[in-house]
């Protein structure tokens, strides 16, 4: 041991952003950087050093083969994983493929579609290997980020909060978009950690961090439903960049089951 | 017409700041058992550490800065508070954190708060003290109280228990507690070998108890909910009433003084209406689920 | 002569009546100079965000005129006026407690030194406001947050200080939103006391009652002329109107005790049922007070800061202790709410802690009514 904890991060199928996110905070990341040592991290250094590692942040869905084969080697060589972001907690907006015909997109889009290998689902980290704590957001929240980092390094449970972004709304003004526009909001049931930026912004919520704690989906979509919001835009909305989060996933699948049994 | 409220809010003087700690440093730390140390904290301002007093169960909240406040009752002797001992066990991040400090350190205390044991009831009667692992320090301030003036009581009891016998607190201080006059009893729900004590759970022990007059006995319980009620019914079955038997309950405190909304039940603020109730006082908000 | 010293006496008016003067709509603006050159920021309704809401103004051209909004479980929207009335609405999304209790408020400051950990009061100097604009329920709604934050053994420092640098104009509703229920609460429509001034808006113009020397003295800075006997009418008319339109009833006949002993009525898993659990209600009523304190700290952490934010008992962590969280369904979360608001806090505080503002209804995502829950649990109560 070299005395400072070994962290590694590791990307999966995603769009980078979340590591974009760490590379963002450049102040807190350099604070961070003295009490770790940077193990592995490819968006950062193409120095890559070997397991162990302490803390292993992971970007990315589980996609292909060859990633349930990495994920498990990489817990394997970490003491405290650490899912981050939509895709890694979820399986990210790629999860819509796991309603769809995957062979179909790969033959309509690639040239050879032998070259391609891949699983038929998106899904996240927590689906193959035991996770240790999961920091949700499409990207993530780079405060909670240097939280979650600096509670491991000390031993304490990250605060990171499990409420709905309309605390967040409430607590800045934020008028609620739903009440006062008739705005589809998903944040009701949308665990905060954005700042509840899209409704001050006079946007609903695209639920973005996932379910909030213990959300009650059925009665927002039925208030979507009696606001005149068609069955099929509510599938919509709920099937989005946390769309395979086991909660928004249920309740989209209800409704539309509800719909093709009318059809 | 304005109520009396907002007189106050608008007319009365400035009032100083609930929210600022005192600064307190560690002058010890005594390991009791694992995942459990006594912390001995002085306060470092000559002012605070003269005025400050406590009352037996009263709590303090230590504040790890940075981490975070938490509700730790006052272990020690309320006539020696130039000492104020905290028995804490390891369970969230603040008291996770206290574990990383050392005799020197300091950190931040507010209060003391709640309400504190009966003592004055004690006087001229039996006294039981009834309790369960961590429970014990919230009560020993009550028996150094008793102990220092033993010839006021009646006889006086103490039923312990605790998962097993390496988990059993304070365990050093029995012969000298046994001395001066109080008589102690320990359970475990799991023996090991050599244990020559009393297995099962603490309501056995109240079960069996000699000497002591049900009509004029006190009797003070602290421990898990569940196990408060357990011991207020086998108190009703050894004839005891609620309005003899008071408890120590324990709710999310924050502010500890009412105003933050989060250890309510029903009714009552744990953190200033308790977390000393007698038992009639709260007994049916104990037995409802999720209040 | 008599027939309108009865209509007096129906109106419930304040036992003790401050004198009224009448100042012209074109005086108004006035008032604005007068609070600025008082020393006071002003507060009041403005729309933003698709509603009125309660923001810093500088002149009458930042108030609604011509706006008010319909209101209904679940729904607020704006619309527009017949009529250039200023305070010609209903309460919206926002509540004084923001100035008073405010979201997000530094506490206590911690810095460490060679010789460990020193703590002082986080710097606080709130600047004086009026509040222009305050209706009956929202008087009431400040008065029972005084007896939270300061009428107890502890006083909350950081509400009194703000609380002593308000000056109050209450406005006098002259129209009520479906789900305004402040009659059944007695907390209004009639403001009575707990202001410095009470406007009464007419066509051309307000009647003004002074009802404390700070707001007699802005008073005697306005150009005023005596009351006519037709503008009394108009204003009497005007209040009454507010008070017919009131159509949302609760009955609060022994409330206290009608929750506290159904605590286990099924009605509280129907409304789980439809509860979010998002804690809008709770954000928007104007005497909720539940807070959670949040470290914030450099990355040394050798300077931290406590900071109070608004919390809800509708959240799961709200109730997290050591071995669990204690309220660990929306059911024991709704009861929580609703048990505490009308029954509890009578213990707690000496009243209820509704004012009838109707604010939880309209701001409920799908419009959940406590009127219409109070009324369920009442109707099969054994």
């Amino acid at each position: 041991m070299s005395g400072k904890p070994r962290l590694g991060v590791f990307k999966f199928a995603s769009c980078d952003g979340c590591q974009l996110s760490l590379l963002a905070a450049e102040d807190q990341l350099l604070g961070v950087a003295d009490t770790v040592e940077i193990a592995y991290f490819l968006e950062a250094t193409s120095r890559i050093q070997p397991g162990p590692y302490d803390i292993a942040l992971i970007e990315g869905s589980i996609t292909t083969q060859h990633d349930v084969e990495r994920i498990k080697q990489i817990r394997a060589d970490t003491h405290f994983l650490v899912t981050i972001g939509a895709c890694a907690t979820s399986g990210g907006i790629q999860a819509l493929r796991n309603w769809s015909d995957c062979d179909e997109f790969v033959s309509s889009v690639y040239a050879t579609p032998d070259y391609i290998s891949t699983l038929a689902t998106s899904t996240a980290i927590a689906d193959h290997v035991k996770v240790d704590f999961e920091l949700r957001g499409c990207p993530i929240n780079q405060y909670q980020l240097i939280e979650v980092i600096q509670s491991v390094l000390a031993g304490r449970r990250p605060r990171t909060p499990v409420h709905s972004v309309c605390l967040d709304c409430k607590r800045r003004g934020t008028v609620c978009v739903m009440v006062a526009q008739g705005t589809a909001c998903l944040g009701p049931v949308t665990q905060a950690g954005c700042n509840a930026i899209c409704p001050e912004y006079n946007r609903g919520c695209y639920g973005c961090f996932g379910p909030a704690a213990q959300p009650n989906l059925v009665s927002l979509t039925d208030q979507f439903s009696a606001n005149g919001m068609p069955r099929e835009q509510i599938v919509n909305n709920l099937r989005s960049f946390n769309g395979n989060s086991p909660e928004f996933r249920v309740e989209s699948d209800r409704i539309q089951a509800e719909q093709d049994g009318e059809q | 017409m304005i109520s009396n409220a907002s007189k106050m809010a608008t007319d009365s003087p400035r009032s100083p700041s609930l929210w600022v700690p005192k600064t307190v440093v560690i002058r010890k730390i005594t390991p009791e058992v694992e995942n459990v140390a006594t912390y001995h904290l002085a306060f470092t301002d000559a002012d605070a550490a003269a005025s400050y007093r406590f009352k037996p169960g009263q709590f303090n909240m230590l504040y790890m800065p940075g981490v975070g406040e938490s509700a730790i009752s006052i272990s020690g002797d309320p006539e020696s508070p130039e000492l104020l001992d905290h028995t804490i066990r390891v369970a969230g991040n603040v008291t996770r954190g206290l574990t990383q400090l050392k005799p020197g350190d300091t950190l931040g205390l507010r209060g003391p708060f709640g309400s504190s044991w009966p003592m004055g009831q004690c006087v001229g009667r039996d006294v039981l003290l009834v309790t369960g692992g961590i429970g014990l320090p919230p009560l020993r301030p009550a028996i150094y109280q008793l102990l220092k003036r033993r010839q006021d009581f009646g006889n006086l009891h103490l039923l312990y228990g605790a998962r097993s016998p390496d988990v059993l607190l304070h365990q050093n201080e029995f012969d000298d507690w046994k001395r001066s006059g109080l008589t102690i009893q320990k359970t475990v729900d799991r023996s090991v070998f050599g244990w020559k004590g009393n297995v099962g759970v603490v309501t056995l022990l109240l079960e069996r108890l000699h000497s002591f007059d049900p009509s004029n006995t006190v009797l003070f319980c602290c421990g898990p909910e569940v196990m408060m009620r357990f011991v207020a019914r086998t108190a009703f079955d050894r004839g005891l009433t609620a309005e003899q038997i008071w408890v120590s309950t324990e709710r999310n405190m924050q502010c500890a003084v009412g105003l933050c909304g989060h250890c309510q039940l029903g009714p009552q603020f744990i953190c200033k209406d308790g977390p000393v109730f007698r038992y009639d006082q709260i007994a049916p908000l104990l037995t409802v689920e999720g209040l | 002569m008599t027939l309108k010293e009865e209509n007096h006496s129906e109106e419930n008016l304040p036992a003790t009546p401050h004198h009224e003067v009448f100042v012209a709509i074109d005086g108004f603006a006035l008032l604005f100079d007068v609070l600025k050159s008082s020393g006071f920021q002003i507060v009041g309704p403005t729309i933003d965000q698709d509603a009125i809401v309660y923001d810093q103004i500088d002149s009458v051209d930042d108030l609604p005129k011509g706006w008010t909004d319909v209101q209904k479980p679940g729904l607020y929207r704006l619309n527009q006026r017949n009529d250039d009335k200023l305070f010609g609405y209903n309460v919206g999304p926002h509540s004084w407690k923001k100035y008073l209790f405010p979201p997000n408020v530094a506490l206590s400051i911690g810095k460490k030194n060679e010789d460990g950990w020193e703590f002082q009061e986080a710097p606080d100097d709130p600047p004086k406001l009026a509040f222009l604009g305050v209706r009956a329920c929202e008087l009431a709604a400040i008065r029972i947050q005084d007896r939270v934050f300061v009428g107890g053994d502890y006083v909350d420092s950081t509400y009194q200080k703000r609380r002593q640098r308000i000056l109050i104009i209450a406005v006098n509703c002259t129209q009520a939103a479906e789900t305004c229920f402040c009659t059944s609460m007695d907390t209004g429509p009639r403001c009575t006391d707990g202001f410095d001034l009470a406007l009464t808006e007419l066509d051309d113009g307000f009647l003004v009652e002074a009802s404390t020397p700070e707001g007699k003295a802005i008073v005697d800075q306005l150009i005023t002329l005596e009351v006519t006997r037709k503008q009394q009418q108009s204003a009497e008319l005007a209040r009454q109107n507010a008070v017919d339109q009131i159509k949302k009833r609760m009955d609060t006949t022994e409330i206290r005790d009608l929750l506290m002993s159904n605590l286990e009525h099924a009605r509280w898993d129907e409304v789980a049922s439809r509860c979010l659990s998002c804690t809008n209600c709770t954000m928007v009523c104007p005497t909720c007070f539940c807070s959670s304190v949040e470290e914030v700290s450099d990355l040394a952490g050798e300077n931290v800061e406590r900071r109070r934010q608004w919390d809800s008992c509708f959240n799961l962590e709200f109730s997290y202790m050591n071995g669990g969280v204690v309220r660990d369904s929306t059911r024991s979360r709704y009861r929580q709410w609703m048990t505490h608001k009308l029954a509890t806090w009578i213990d707690q505080f000496g009243t209820s802690g509704c004012v009838g503002c109707g604010r939880c209804i309209s701001w409920c995502p799908v419009g959940i009514d406590l009127t219409e829950e109070v009324a369920a649990i009442r109707k099969d109560a054994p």
